[in-house]
């Protein structure tokens, strides 16, 4: 995941740099400042004190000049770095097929570039910054304290470990507690957006009261897990206090014990001072370094879920030497069988085979779960066989450059989508270098033309997010002709024209008809009145094709087909 | 945003971040106040110590050239017992109030998370049509967070900062009037820095929020179509589209981070370089011997200058401290804000006094109301004259000249005049938009009507009790939303005393028990992520159950197949039909085979009831019906 730092490298390295100039200079500052106060105390004359201040005034600058670069190079460089990673996510998700997006929920990578990187920027900065300044200002203050507190350098020997072991005990017991609590917040807000979602149902059946004692009793749970996890971290300030203390009253009077025995000759009271400081770094930055390990702890989970992206192979490669030009939109399947998933144990397509000629018109009928998206879906690969193969112009589709098999053949998704932007944006989804004609043409021939130029702003309509501004036979119109413009060998319909009048319908299929006749047509449909006139009707049961033919001969041979049919030309008949 | 604007919503906030105190010493009225006496006590006491470091130095300095550490011990030692007596209160002191603290500030998120929840409970339908989910979401996870923050860190810090501070300027008045006055002029520098880095930091962390915001629907549009974008070969473009976003939001956090961490390094030189200006002051004072003010009238020595510089150097530290929570006392301010705005949004009104009571028949063949589950069911009505009506529950419903609108001045529905007589079904058709799920909205008043009359059973549904007149209503939605927990839990939903026999015979008869008992663990399969794992055929099934549990008089059905395909409608209408014997049933359906049995059809346009009829009526006129019903007709 380091990777994608990349160009931001530079700033990360010298932050560090900047860090250690830093501390280097807020190390020696104690120094300085007890030797001021010796100064001050021997009464020497005023130039030699003035002299030394201005000696610690420049150091603070150059410390405020490092620490103030550290600053914005830090934040640069994490910023940055959750920018990075933000688009190696979104780029990684660009190339995944089809099988890939089916294992992650949208919601559920959205909050992967959200809250996840959130995480995971947080505990970059904080460890950039506090990963050198944290053991280096222990380094430096322990040294500074031996050199020149000497003896009673030895209060460290006792109060380091008793620190280090009781952050060691708190983020111990604390961090299985923090997980635990954090995983029962998420489903209790999963629980809350779910209240939200269902709001009709909740009020519908004056479900108030029941939901909120429900709530209720979540919300405790959560209250007591969570007191218990802080009220461990509560007890590090005390800790570190104790500590403090020890110090204090150890220097003091060991310190002073040893001034008077031996006169000052050994240590004098500028060095109690300085002993004091270095205790309270060398403190802070054990603490500082406890905070280091239970932030990083707690964004370990943040990270995997990113990896998990990001580590996920596309199921689908472009082949070694690819094909790049498509014969013509000729379609076979031979003795296909697929499923989505290697666990499944049924086929969800059993054994297909057909053949389709360049040009022709196939209907595709069948109930839900019958497997008619998962066959259409083979075609353009967006999934791949599981045995068998499905050959393009006489090609098997393996062998194809993915993106030309694609510009080939054009899909119009049973959950299609129109994206925020305008109606024009839209439709140059198709092909971006359209021209104003080409869209007009299709658009009319997916009879959209009309309603679009109703509109006051015609073809600059702005489409709302998710395209809900315009009705569904609208929207199912658009993709069509979206589709069109791709001018595909191959035109896919699946189901696209449930929300269609009937009437429009048969228009958009004789246009077809007359204005794409070389290009083969393949639509799946609910109603019959979609499929009749086509030159070849498959009707799919259970992954299998239980019958094909055209209208006169199904309705002859299939009592799907019939049973479909007669359902729908006489409504419900059958239920009397 | 202009300058009056962004001063009044500070002005918001602040009132907010008010509110939140009150609150908490509200719900802890001995707590809160005791962990401020004990924050105060704690910061007091570990600020005095640093007076008696400057006895045991003015100590040294009078032994040290005698050497006799014998004598000089008893001395020393008397100050170090104070000290430690000293250290272990503080001691206590502090693992108290950080014990307590922990305590209250989860007591009063939770009780923040429940007021949010149970003020939403009871807002009315409107308030979910109009407001995002996501929205209403970040209430719970973002701006809570900024509470937790402001509770477990600001506020103590606050009050444990601000007390050393004044402490310790006392004890500095106490030693030396001249040096305080020096560090005065630093202190002034130190707010100068804190309002303006402080302030630029805030400024752009709302910006990253904002941006933060942005990213997100993009993404989220973005992966919603993710296999739109695939067949299209889109990808580049959509990453080009995206890098434009992501840069932006990279911009403004960079600045936030920079302003934010600036600020230390800052307030911290300024503490340096004031440390340095004191001693160098002191020094001056005393080779020139300058009359010290102070309160102890002690002269300038050394053993006034080091402790002095010693309390200035934890001065700037706990300034430092106090700059610090600048960031997330402006957030919490605006998180509390907009908790505070769903908090005290309206809830839904309700002035109904006739309920829903359990009666059985008297000795003399009248009704009376009884405790015990009869199955019977009658609306209690109190009259103004004292006096007490049971009308018994039938299911019948009429709408009179009803006129209706979201929006003032957008009438949706004009004139509806609707009679369902106990037992009909009554089916409404027509375009999106055409006002049919708003009529259903009306009859169980998730919304009130404009002008015109509900009556059910007879009684005005204005003067019916909410929660009754729902529960006499089933409703089944296009849209199922099933809940986390077992199939069991869901279908009982519908009646929470409802036995699992009863459970079972309903989802006998909504055709739902077959599947079910074929599911791993039957009736107890747990259900995640409004039943994922259940194709949208059966988890209608479930919601049909659901409604048949609740046994109510009137069923709602809004949609209710609409996105199950013809051949498994047939078996979910089995279902659905026996559901419907004996009630009065308001059906809603674009798929005209499922309206086609109804009593009566109404067919909508823009708000108005256009024909209305039985089918063989309807289709006898040759109007909008018909044309509908020959697919002549576009309706979505």
């Amino acid at each position: 995941m380091l990777r994608s730092v990349r160009e931001f490298r530079k700033p990360t390295i010298l932050t560090l740099l900047l860090i250690i100039g830093e501390v280097f200079i807020e190390v020696l500052i104690p120094f300085y400042t007890a030797e001021l106060v010796n100064r001050i105390k021997a009464g020497v004359e005023m130039r030699a004190v003035v002299q030394l201040g201005l000696i610690l005034v420049l150091m603070a600058l150059v410390s405020l000049a490092c620490g103030g670069a550290a600053g914005f190079t830090g934040a640069r460089a994490s910023a940055g770095f959750a920018r990075n990673l933000r688009r190696d996510i979104f780029e990684k998700i660009q190339h995944f097929s089809f099988e890939n997006i089916d294992r992650f929920s949208a919601p559920s990578l959205v909050t992967r570039m959200t809250t996840d990187i959130g995480y995971v920027q947080m505990a970059f900065m904080m460890t950039i910054r506090a990963a050198v300044r944290a053991p280096l200002m222990l380094v430096f203050s322990v040294v500074m304290a031996f050199l020149m507190g000497g003896r009673l350098a030895m209060t460290f020997v006792v109060v380091i470990p008793v620190l280090v072991c009781g952050l060691l005990l708190i983020a111990k017991k604390a961090m299985p507690a923090f997980r635990a609590v954090f995983r029962k917040y998420d489903r209790l807000n999963e629980s809350i957006e779910e209240n939200v979602r269902a709001m009709r149902v909740v009020k519908g059946f004056a479900r108030e009261e029941y939901e909120k004692t429900k709530f209720a009793a979540a919300s405790d749970n959560i209250r007591k897990d969570f007191t218990y996890a802080e009220r461990v971290v509560a007890l590090n300030s005390p800790l570190m206090q104790i500590c403090l203390n020890f110090n204090m009253i150890f220097v003091l009077y060991v310190g002073s014990r040893i001034i008077i025995s031996n006169r000052g000759t050994t240590i004098d009271v500028g060095q109690i001072s300085a002993m004091l400081t270095y205790g309270f770094q060398i403190l802070m930055s054990l603490m500082m370094i406890s905070m280091i390990y239970v932030m990083l702890t707690m964004s370990i989970e943040s990270m995997r879920r990113i990896a998990e992206v990001l580590q996920t192979e596309p199921a689908l490669k472009n082949p070694e030497n690819p094909v790049t030009v498509i014969a013509d939109g000729s379609v076979e399947f031979d003795h296909v069988s697929f499923k989505y998933s290697k666990l499944a144990e049924r086929n969800t397509l059993d054994d297909i085979s057909l053949r389709i000629p360049s040009g022709a018109t196939v209907g595709i009928l069948g109930g839900t779960g019958t497997g008619k998206t998962s066959l259409i879906q083979l075609i353009p690969r967006l999934y791949d066989v599981t045995e068998g193969s499905v050959r393009v112009g006489g090609r098997d589709v393996r062998e194809y450059d993915l993106e030309r098999l694609r510009d080939a053949v054009a899909v119009v998704l049973q959950k299609n989508m129109l994206f925020s932007g305008t109606i024009r944006e839209n439709l140059r989804w198709g092909n971006p270098g359209a021209t104003d004609e080409e869209l007009t043409e299709a658009c009319r021939l997916a009879q959209a033309d009309e309603f679009i130029r109703s509109f006051p702003e015609g073809y600059d309509t702005h489409i709302e997010q998710g395209g809900t501004n315009v009705s569904g036979g609208q929207r199912q119109r658009l993709c069509i002709a979206r589709a069109l413009l791709k001018k595909p060998k191959i035109l896919i319909l699946d189901d696209s024209t449930s929300a269609v009048d009937t009437h429009t319908d048969a228009l958009i299929r004789a246009g077809f008809r007359s204005y794409i006749p070389e290009t083969t047509k393949i639509i799946i449909a609910q109603r019959v009145a979609s499929v009749e006139d086509a030159d070849l009707i498959l009707v799919l049961d259970n992954g299998r094709i239980s019958a094909s033919g055209t209208h006169e001969s199904l309705l002859r041979e299939s009592r799907i087909y019939r049973e479909i049919y007669e359902q729908q030309t006489r409504g419900g008949a059958q239920d009397e | 945003m202009n300058k009056r604007n962004s001063s009044a919503m500070l002005k918001q906030n602040f009132s907010s971040l008010r509110r939140v105190v009150k609150k908490l010493f509200e719900y802890f009225p001995r707590l809160a106040p005791l962990t401020v006496v004990l924050v105060l006590f704690s910061s007091a006491v570990s600020s005095i110590p640093s007076l008696f470091v400057q006895n045991v130095i003015a100590v040294i300095e009078k032994w040290y050239r005698g050497g006799d550490w014998a004598a000089a011990r008893p001395e020393i030692m008397h100050y170090l017992t104070i000290l430690v007596i000293l250290y272990v209160l503080s001691l206590i002191s502090m693992v108290s109030y950080t014990q307590i603290m922990a305590y209250m500030t989860q007591g009063f998120l939770d009780r923040m998370r429940r007021e949010l929840f149970n003020g939403m409970q009871d807002l009315p339908i409107s308030y979910f049509d109009t407001h995002k989910h996501g929205d209403i979401m970040s209430h719970y996870t973002n701006d809570i967070d900024t509470l937790r923050q402001l509770i477990s860190q600001a506020l103590p810090t606050l009050i444990q900062s601000g007390a050393i501070v004044l402490v310790v300027f006392s004890i500095m008045l106490y030693f030396s009037l001249w040096l305080t006055l020096v560090l005065v002029l630093g202190i002034f520098a130190m707010f100068y820095v804190t309002k303006t880095v402080g302030g630029g930091s805030a400024k752009y962390f709302m910006e990253q929020q904002k941006a933060t915001g942005a990213m997100e629907g993009f993404a989220q549009e973005m992966m919603n179509g993710q296999k739109v974008i695939k067949v299209f070969n889109h990808e580049e473009a959509s990453l080009r589209d995206f890098d434009q976003v992501n840069d932006e939001l990279y911009d403004v956090s960079r600045r936030a981070h920079s302003y934010a961490s600036i600020l230390g390094p800052i307030m911290q030189n300024i503490g340096n370089v004031l440390y340095v200006v004191l001693a160098l002051a002191g020094g001056v004072f005393m080779l020139t011997g300058l009359k010290n003010i102070s309160l102890s009238g002690m002269p300038f020595s050394v053993s006034i200058l080091v402790p002095f510089l010693g309390m200035a150097r934890q001065f700037t530290g706990n300034v430092n401290n106090l700059a610090q929570q600048f960031n997330a006392i402006v957030m919490a301010g605006a998180g509390a804000a907009r908790v505070f705005a769903l908090v005290d949004e309206k809830p839904e009104a309700d002035d109904g006094y006739v309920t829903l009571v359990n009666v059985k028949t008297g000795a003399k063949g009248e009704l009376v109301e009884t405790e015990e589950r009869t199955g019977a069911w009658a609306w209690r009505h109190p009259h103004t004259d004292g006096t007490l009506t049971l009308t018994p529950l039938r299911g019948d419903v009429r709408m009179t000249n009803v006129d209706f609108a979201y929006v003032e001045g957008k009438d949706v529905l004009h004139d509806v005049t609707v009679y369902a007589e106990p037992g009909q079904k009554v089916a409404f058709v027509g375009a999106t938009g055409a006002g049919k799920t708003t009529i259903t909205n009306l009859i169980n008043r998730f919304y009130d009507i404009a002008d015109g009359k509900i009556r059910y059973d007879g009684i005005n549904i204005n003067k019916i009790r909410k929660k009754d007149l729902r529960r006499s209503l089933g409703l089944v939605l296009q849209d199922t939303n099933l809940f986390t927990g077992s199939v069991l839990e869901n279908i009982r939903y519908g009646r929470l005393d409802a036995t699992e026999e009863e459970c079972r015979t309903a989802a006998k008869l909504a055709g739902a028990d077959d599947f079910i008992t074929r599911l791993p663990q039957g009736y107890e399969t747990v259900l995640t992520n409004n039943g994922a794992n259940l194709s949208q055929g059966q988890r209608q099934l479930i919601a049909i159950a659901r409604a048949a549990v609740a046994d109510p008089p009137v069923m709602i059905l809004d949609e209710a197949t609409s996105s199950i395909d013809t051949r498994t409608e047939a078996i979910v209408q089995r279902g659905m039909d026996k559901l419907m014997e004996g009630r009065t049933v308001f059906v809603i359906a674009h798929r005209l085979s499922t309206v086609m049995n109804s009593d009566v059809i109404m067919v909508l346009e823009h708000g108005r009831i256009i024909e209305r009829g039985s089918h063989e009526k309807l289709i006898a006129e040759k109007g909008t019906y018909y044309r509908l019903y020959t697919g002549a007709f576009e309706l979505e």
